[in-house]
């Protein structure tokens, strides 16, 4: 029996933008307050999985084609980079640094190699959960 | 407070040992998931529940909350998310593999 | 600050990391796998060096200072069993270039290989009670992968006990650091030991000891190893291989550290409760090791009694007893290695498990024949081989401290080691062959050369024992005084 599901379709189109700015938001507001990489990274994946379950899997795969595999590696290796990174510069393993920046459009701004890391933290945890839901739904 | 919630640690415990014990594979996953709660908890309890304000810039109060314990359970949520997830992967593996989820009937299993 | 010492987990972690994108580039990923185990096998020695020169080193995470920060301390102890783990993967790699196959190759068998090693390097190295949970769990979750790659029915139903049995363990160690969070208030290994010895080791203290004594026990097979032998049976011989050189190691790790590092003042209790463990985990595995007919099961209660022997010198607790035991969680974590390798080729040549299906096996492979008698020896412990330093330093600390019943244990299930092995030779390598000479099955280069390296180890420990010593006597020094410790992580040495 197909499923009749054109309202749940219909809403996930405009939810999935709210949940992914959702995640980009608690992502950023980081390192100071609530928030930060994983539960970024958490809010991103489930807006994936809600797609998953609104459409088929292949409709997704098609429109974001990435290896999820090689995402969570990509984020591993972000992380651990940034520590290593430190080690280059003659620092302890793992220091971050952080400095204030004019840019163009956002003014005065606070930029971190925390940043990078967390980045690379949101990643894994968007890959890891992607992978593990699309390996149990896979022969369903 | 505290003691309080050390009771709900042991009611949690309780219930996971109950569910660990039970031949049903997807009950001894859910035993395991809600033991690694109750041991989240239980660290937090033990670092010392609300003793002053949140720990974070821009409250201004004369304490603070210890933030170490909830480092550290983040770290183990983390930790006992990939093992839940792993469970749960290895547990259908097995069922489509075996046909069953009774552990019962998965004991003695010689190699094929 | 000596940014090195994170090396032996970095290296291994990194590597894992980029062959994940190299997944279906076969020669890239051995090559990359060769290379990067040669180079953690190169720092960990020059680091091992550098202990001997400057005193145990340590890397503040973060610049944190201890004990508000993550800490890695690198002393004696934890830099030989780094060196060796990573030896002994490296060798365990070429033995699985032959045997392992395209389908584990693709299955990102190398990364887990990798991210297993890192867990079990940081769990060496770390001066962190959390961080060695975490790297304790970073390993035991490559490890669930590596237990259940190719996916057969036993494998899963194996691992399904092991994936369970863990997690309670893993459930105990959070319990248990959240009590000790309670009462000391800080992780630091070396800050809780200076606390600990200021408000004396409690009945409360105690008992937190004993959470973490079952913890490790688990993880060890210290007398509550029955998750073992099935586990250890399960998977392909590398991975087999890999578990019973390296998991129970680590475990074994934590308790000499645990013991003589934090919970030491009340050794009436602790360390009289290791010892009967161990006479135990003796028995049961001599027992066990008897009465399996399964290759595989025999090999697996070798480990048990091997844990049991080890874990006599941590009950003994005398310099020259940990000398003993460091040198031979050394010898154990190669020869294991070797064992495993052993049996897991004959059961690939033969195509049977059991002892009384095969049958003269040395007609046919000579060479592996004379491999397996030679790890017979050394494990029961023959004098040019590595297996009798560690021997004789338990048998003299248990004869100076007058633990007359784990001595006379320990040196029995020698002999039952020596007898469950001896059943294998009897069986499978003496008497008519099986195998014709048209269909016997080509023993490959990539499977005998491991075993010959592995082989050549043991005999170069056993008779260049005198370059070793150093190391060892510094690290047994240490894990006799654990103010040594204490005074490197807490203070200097920057």
């Amino acid at each position: 029996m197909k499923i009749n599901d054109v309202i749940l379709q219909t809403v996930t189109k405009i939810v999935v933008f709210i949940i992914l700015t959702f995640g980009v938001e608690l992502f950023l507001s980081g390192h100071n307050n609530p928030g930060g990489g994983f539960i970024g990274g958490l809010v991103l994946s489930s807006a994936f999985v809600l797609l998953y379950l609104v459409h088929d899997i292949e409709t997704v795969h098609k429109g974001i084609p990435f290896d999820f595999k090689k995402i969570a590696a990509l984020g591993a290796f972000l992380a651990v980079g940034t520590g290593i990174g430190s080690a280059l510069f003659g620092k302890h393993f793992l220091t971050q640094a952080a400095g204030h920046f004019t840019l163009p459009v956002f003014g005065e701004t606070e930029l971190s190699t925390v940043l990078v890391f967390e980045a690379g933290v949101a990643l894994t945890v968007v890959g890891v959960v992607v992978t593990i839901i699309s390996t149990i739904s896979e022969d369903v | 407070m505290e003691t309080l919630m050390t009771i709900l640690v042991g009611f949690l415990v309780m219930i996971a040992v109950y569910l660990l014990l039970s031949r049903n594979l997807i009950r001894v996953i859910l035993g395991t998931a809600v033991l690694s709660h109750a041991a989240h908890l239980l660290l937090m309890t033990m670092g010392g529940l609300k003793k002053g304000s949140a720990p974070l810039l821009g409250e201004d109060a004369e304490s603070y909350t210890d933030a170490l314990p909830q480092a550290l359970i983040l770290t183990a949520i983390v930790i006992s998310f990939a093992v839940t997830a792993f469970l749960l992967v290895l547990a259908y593996r097995t069922y489509k593999k075996t046909g069953t989820d009774n552990l019962q009937e998965l004991r003695g299993f010689e190699d094929e | 600050m000596n940014n090195i010492i994170a090396m032996p987990m970095i290296i291994p972690l990194l590597t894992g990391i980029i062959l994940v994108f190299l997944r279906h580039n076969t020669k890239t990923q051995r090559v990359l796998s060769i290379l990067s185990s040669i180079a953690t096998v190169a720092v960990s020695l020059v680091i091992l060096h550098q202990i001997q020169q400057e005193g145990i080193l340590r890397l503040d995470f973060g610049g944190w200072l201890p004990p508000y920060g993550i800490l890695f301390v690198a002393d004696s102890f934890s830099m030989l069993l780094v060196a060796t783990t990573s030896i002994v993967t490296g060798i365990l790699l070429i033995y699985a270039f032959s045997s392992i196959g395209q389908q584990f190759e693709h299955m990102f068998f190398y990364p887990f290989v990798f991210f297993l090693v890192a867990g079990v390097n940081g769990s060496f190295l770390t001066g962190d009670l959390f961080n060695l949970f975490v790297c304790f769990e970073v390993m035991l979750l490559s490890s669930y992968v590596l237990i259940t790659m190719g996916g057969r029915k036993v494998q899963l139903i194996e691992s399904i006990k092991y994936v369970t049995i863990n997690v309670l363990s893993s459930w105990f160690f959070l319990m248990g650091i959240a009590y000790l969070y309670g009462t000391i208030g800080t992780l630091n290994m070396a800050h809780l030991s200076v606390r600990i010895a200021e408000v004396g080791q409690g009945p409360l203290l105690t008992v937190i000891s004993l959470i973490f004594l079952i913890v490790f026990s688990l993880k060890a097979g210290l007398l509550l190893y029955f998750w073992l032998p099935g586990s250890y049976s399960a998977p392909p011989t590398v991975i087999a291989a890999l578990f019973g050189a390296l998991l129970t190691k680590v475990g074994m790790y934590a308790l000499f550290r645990v013991f003589t590092l934090i919970f030491y003042h009340e050794p009436i209790i602790t360390h009289t409760a290791i010892g009967v463990m161990a006479i135990l985990t003796m028995i049961g595995g001599s027992v066990g090791a008897l009465a399996y007919n399964d290759i595989r099961k025999i090999v697996s209660y070798n480990v048990v009694i091997a844990v049991g022997f080890i874990l006599a010198g941590l009950a003994i607790s005398t310099e020259v007893a940990f000398q003993g035991a460091i040198y031979y969680l050394i010898h154990d974590m190669i020869v294991k290695a070797l064992l495993f390798l052993l049996a897991g080729t004959m059961i690939y040549l033969t195509g049977k498990t059991k002892i009384e299906e095969m049958s003269g096996l040395i007609r046919n492979y000579p060479a592996l024949g004379w491999l397996f008698f030679i790890t017979m020896l050394s494990l029961a412990g023959i004098p040019p081989l590595s297996g009798f330093i560690g021997k004789v330093f338990i048998g003299q600390g248990a004869i100076e401290s007058g633990s007359f019943a784990l001595l006379i244990v320990a040196f029995a299930s020698g002999i039952f080691v020596l007898y469950s092995l001896l059943r294998i030779f009897l069986n499978c390598f003496w008497g008519e062959t099986i195998i014709n000479e048209d269909d016997d099955v080509p023993l490959k280069k990539g499977m005998l050369v491991p075993c010959i390296l592995f082989a050549i180890m043991t005999v170069a420990i056993g008779i260049g024992v005198e370059g070793l010593a150093p190391y060892v006597s510094d690290a047994a020094r240490t894990l006799m005084n654990p103010e040594i410790y204490i005074e490197a992580v807490l203070q200097g040495n920057r």
